[in-house]
């Protein structure tokens, strides 16, 4: 409690300062709505279901897109990370593919789907497959060697050796693989949805987009606030307990 | 107590075991020519200066590294590669961070034949007493000190039961206090339960203290250079003047190996 209460005061404070600034009148209301005019927008789109069935759409692309990189990039990390050869091959274009902002993707994604939901979940499995392959492979690569001969001797081989030995003794690894695959999921979806209207669904991108198109800069601002929320969210359900998880049993980060 | 004397302790006879490392560099002359026969229940020290290959001696009983030449034996069966019966403890604990102090020793379980859940419980906690960190037993790996590590090490390689034990400098990482402790645990630990033994170490007095035989390794490449047989009674306190005389003898004998001018 002791420390949440300069945490709010914090807040209060940054809302109070904007909402200062915007009834200032030095900057026109279009650009600057005081931070009333985005609650007021928040409450609307919230009653009327607005922003619930945006963030559905753009949550289920974003969960499918990021399973199926999960699914693709973890099984081949492995594989990268246990042979010279895949490692020399498809690690190498996993590499390549990581210098790629996964904004380009869109146009290809386009031309190949056409404005479609496999362009959407196209986009979002490149933004995530390769951070996730990539960490996947580095944690493997990363664990102690003793953690291997151990399993040999105590007879530990083949897939009881993965699932009981490498794979847990990567998790530090895996985790902050899984994360940054999360992360580029989600600026990838984001990307697209703005730049890309499709007609099976309106996701939270197109919300911003529109608010663009319409100058409705309450609309853009509560919008980038729902997206902060849930990147906030996620990182607390999906991640927060594997951290905690690998805090406590390897003993780091404490304090 | 049955359950401790179930499995018979094993014979190792190495026989004419030769390896070499090769690196871009050089080829390493690693083990000349090594033959040396542990009996049933014995405990046996090999000990040599850094490079005399002691280790790959130990890894190659293990089964875990392939000699060029010559073979080991356990029972008369050739060894092919690793195996329960013999279980390694190595320098640095090597437990597994994402697994609690139970859980580590359970490690080596779920793989024997024939246990149940509740067995193995009853294992786990049978060899948690042993080495006398039964409070622990949900303790993480990182909150427990060097010496306590060792020996969930311990206990983790003695729970499956193995036949031969095989310890790759154990103590070398622990204080001397501490490792005293333990000397005096894996006296009690090998009387009660009759293991083959056969330690690694730089020093003459781990040795002397732990072991029946003592053999010396010189290095490059590593041979088999003398056995001094330690007949004192047990359990030995590393610090009685007799016990240090043996090892003074054995430290000088293995001066006279190291060549000149290479440093221990």
């Amino acid at each position: 409690m002791k420390r949440a209460v300069p945490v709010l005061l914090f807040f209060a404070a940054l809302v109070l300062i904007w909402h200062l600034a915007s009834v200032s009148g030095r900057w026109s209301p279009v650009l600057l709505p005081p931070p009333r005019d985005v609650l007021d927008y928040l409450i609307d789109a919230g009653s009327d279901g607005t922003l619930a069935s945006a963030t559905l759409v753009t949550l289920k692309r974003l969960l499918i897109g990021y399973a199926i990189g999960i699914a693709l990039g973890m099984p081949l990390g492995l594989l990268t990370a246990n042979s010279r050869f895949f490692h020399d091959t498809i690690g190498a274009v996993a590499l390549g593919l990581q210098t790629l902002p996964s904004v380009c993707w869109i146009p290809l994604a386009l031309l190949w789907f056409g404005q479609t939901e496999s362009a959407m979940l196209f986009v979002v499995v490149m933004g995530a497959f390769g951070s996730v392959l990539i960490a996947t492979d580095t944690g493997a690569r990363s664990i102690p060697p003793i953690y291997a001969r151990v399993a040999r001797t105590m007879g530990s081989e083949g897939l009881d050796k993965w699932t009981r030995v490498i794979l847990p003794a990567s998790l530090p690894f895996l985790v902050s693989g899984l994360k940054q695959g999360w992360a580029f999921a989600w600026r990838s979806l984001m990307a697209a949805e703005i730049y890309v209207t499709i007609l099976t669904g309106f996701g939270l991108g197109h919300l911003l987009h529109y608010g663009r198109e319409l100058s409705a800069m309450d609309q853009v601002i509560g919008v980038m606030l729902v997206i902060v929320a849930i990147g906030l969210i996620a990182d607390k359900v999906l991640f927060s307990p594997w951290e905690r998880f690998m805090h406590r049993r390897w003993g780091t980060g404490l304090k | 107590m049955d359950h401790y004397t179930a499995v018979a302790p094993a014979k190792l006879s190495v026989e004419n075991v030769s390896k070499w490392f090769r690196r871009a560099r050089a080829h390493v002359h690693a083990l000349a020519d090594i033959s040396l026969i542990v009996n049933e229940g014995e405990f046996v020290a090999l000990v040599g200066p850094s490079g005399c290959g002691k280790s790959t001696l130990l890894d190659i009983m293990a089964g875990l590294v392939t000699p060029d030449s010559g073979q080991v034996f356990a029972d008369s069966q050739p060894v092919r590669g690793p195996g329960r019966h013999r279980l390694v403890m190595f320098q640095e604990s090597a437990l597994f961070p994402w697994l609690d102090v139970a859980g580590n020793v359970r490690f080596g379980l779920k793989r024997l034949p024939g246990l149940t859940a509740h067995d193995r419980m009853r294992i786990v906690d049978e060899h948690l007493e042993l080495v006398g960190l039964e409070r622990f037993r949900n303790a993480y790996v990182h909150e427990l000190s060097g010496g306590m590590k060792q020996r969930v090490a311990l206990a983790r390689s003695l729970a499956p039961d193995p036949r031969v034990l095989l310890m790759d400098e154990p103590f070398a990482a622990l204080d001397a206090l501490t490792a005293e402790q333990l000397y005096a645990d894996v006296q009690r630990i090998w009387q009660t339960r009759r293991k083959t033994i056969i330690i690694v170490t730089h020093s003459a007095r781990e040795a002397v203290t732990l072991a029946d035989r003592v053999v010396l390794l010189s290095p490059s490449p590593g041979r088999v250079r003398e056995e001094f047989p330690i007949k004192l009674p047990r359990p030995r306190d590393i610090n009685d003047p007799e016990l240090a005389a043996i090892a003074q003898r054995i430290t000088a004998a293995l001066r006279r190996y190291i060549p000149s001018g290479i440093p221990a």
